[in-house]
């Protein structure tokens, strides 16, 4: 139990100080590798409550997509960073104070939902209900009741997908590219002329 | 010593104020403020992992799954409109994004 509560606060604690690292930053970049140790440790706080599948699909998707996506765009776009921190210091009391209450009232409800509430109940998190392993539970819930969720989440991201090459994609003007339905209704009377000449007569456009 | 439900939901409560914090004190820079919305969420699913644990319920992970593609798609567009939006403009100051209208 000792172990667990040492490692419980080492997680959190990584993963706050390298969350304020993030918002925090100068440099964009370092601000996303916090992200990732962020996530990472996150991940971690999901194995200490048995949610291993969670942990490891947060693994693989953020810190290898999503994170690493953000890194290309920061390295890509050519920013001057130092006049997108300008305001800093304005807006720094006004969100320390807005901060500072919400961070108040939220741990107060949750220390008072977690004393009364239905989970007061169990003292320990359970990770395997009855004998399967999480895995095996998430599947079982996953493509029986949340069968038509787990489409439409497919859906969103296939939407996301085609929104973003959509965005992205660019067309060079003055490239020239292969037309393929051109190509294919091509025909002998289009493709080609029969030109009468005369001898000594040159043939011009 | 024990940790209990108490001790999660405030780790979120904490991740969740970081954001927040971080939309305040940043508004100039949009990756920054994609990367708190990124904190946000993460909050919210450690909430529901929480939570799914404790009242030894899986709908809360199966939830949480959901707002992971949700976030991951959400991130995909929003680097796509930012880097749009740099080559239209050469800058991703957020303050002239009014200018996009019409």
């Amino acid at each position: 139990m000792a172990l667990q509560a040492i490692a419980f606060y080492l997680l959190a604690a990584v993963t706050i100080v390298s969350a304020f690292c993030v918002v925090s930053a100068r440099n964009p970049v370092h601000s996303v590798l916090f992200l990732i140790l962020s996530f990472f440790s996150a991940a971690g706080l999901f194995v200490l409550l048995g949610a291993e599948f969670l942990a490891m699909l947060l693994v693989v998707v953020y810190v290898g997509a999503v994170a690493v996506l953000f890194l290309f765009v920061v390295m890509m776009l050519d920013v001057d960073f130092a006049s997108l921190r300008q305001g800093f210091a304005r807006y720094m009391p006004l969100g320390a104070v807005v901060a500072g209450i919400l961070a108040f009232e939220m741990i107060a409800v949750s220390a008072t939902v977690a004393s009364n509430g239905a989970a007061a109940a169990n003292a320990d998190p359970q990770s395997n209900i009855g004998q399967l392993s999480n895995t095996e539970t998430i599947g079982q819930v996953l493509y029986t009741h949340y069968a038509y969720f787990f489409q439409a989440s497919g859906l969103v991201l296939l939407v996301a997908m085609i929104g973003a090459i959509t965005l992205t994609l660019r067309h060079k003007p003055g490239v020239r590219r292969q037309v393929i339905a051109d190509q294919v209704a091509r025909s002998p009377k289009t493709g080609m002329r029969i030109t009468d000449l005369k001898p000594g007569q040159g043939i011009s456009e | 010593m024990t940790i209990g439900l108490a001790h999660y939901l405030a780790v979120a409560a904490i991740l969740f104020t970081i954001g927040v914090f971080g939309i305040f004190v940043n508004r100039k820079n949009i990756i920054v403020i994609l990367m708190s919305v990124e904190l946000i969420l993460l909050a919210v699913n450690i909430n529901l992992v929480a939570f799914s644990a404790y009242l030894h319920d899986i709908t809360g992970q199966i939830f949480a799954m959901f707002v992971l593609t949700v976030a991951a798609a959400e991130a995909a567009v929003g680097l796509a409109i930012l880097v749009t939006f740099f080559r239209n403009r050469g800058d991703i100051a957020v303050d002239d994004v009014s200018v996009m209208k019409g």
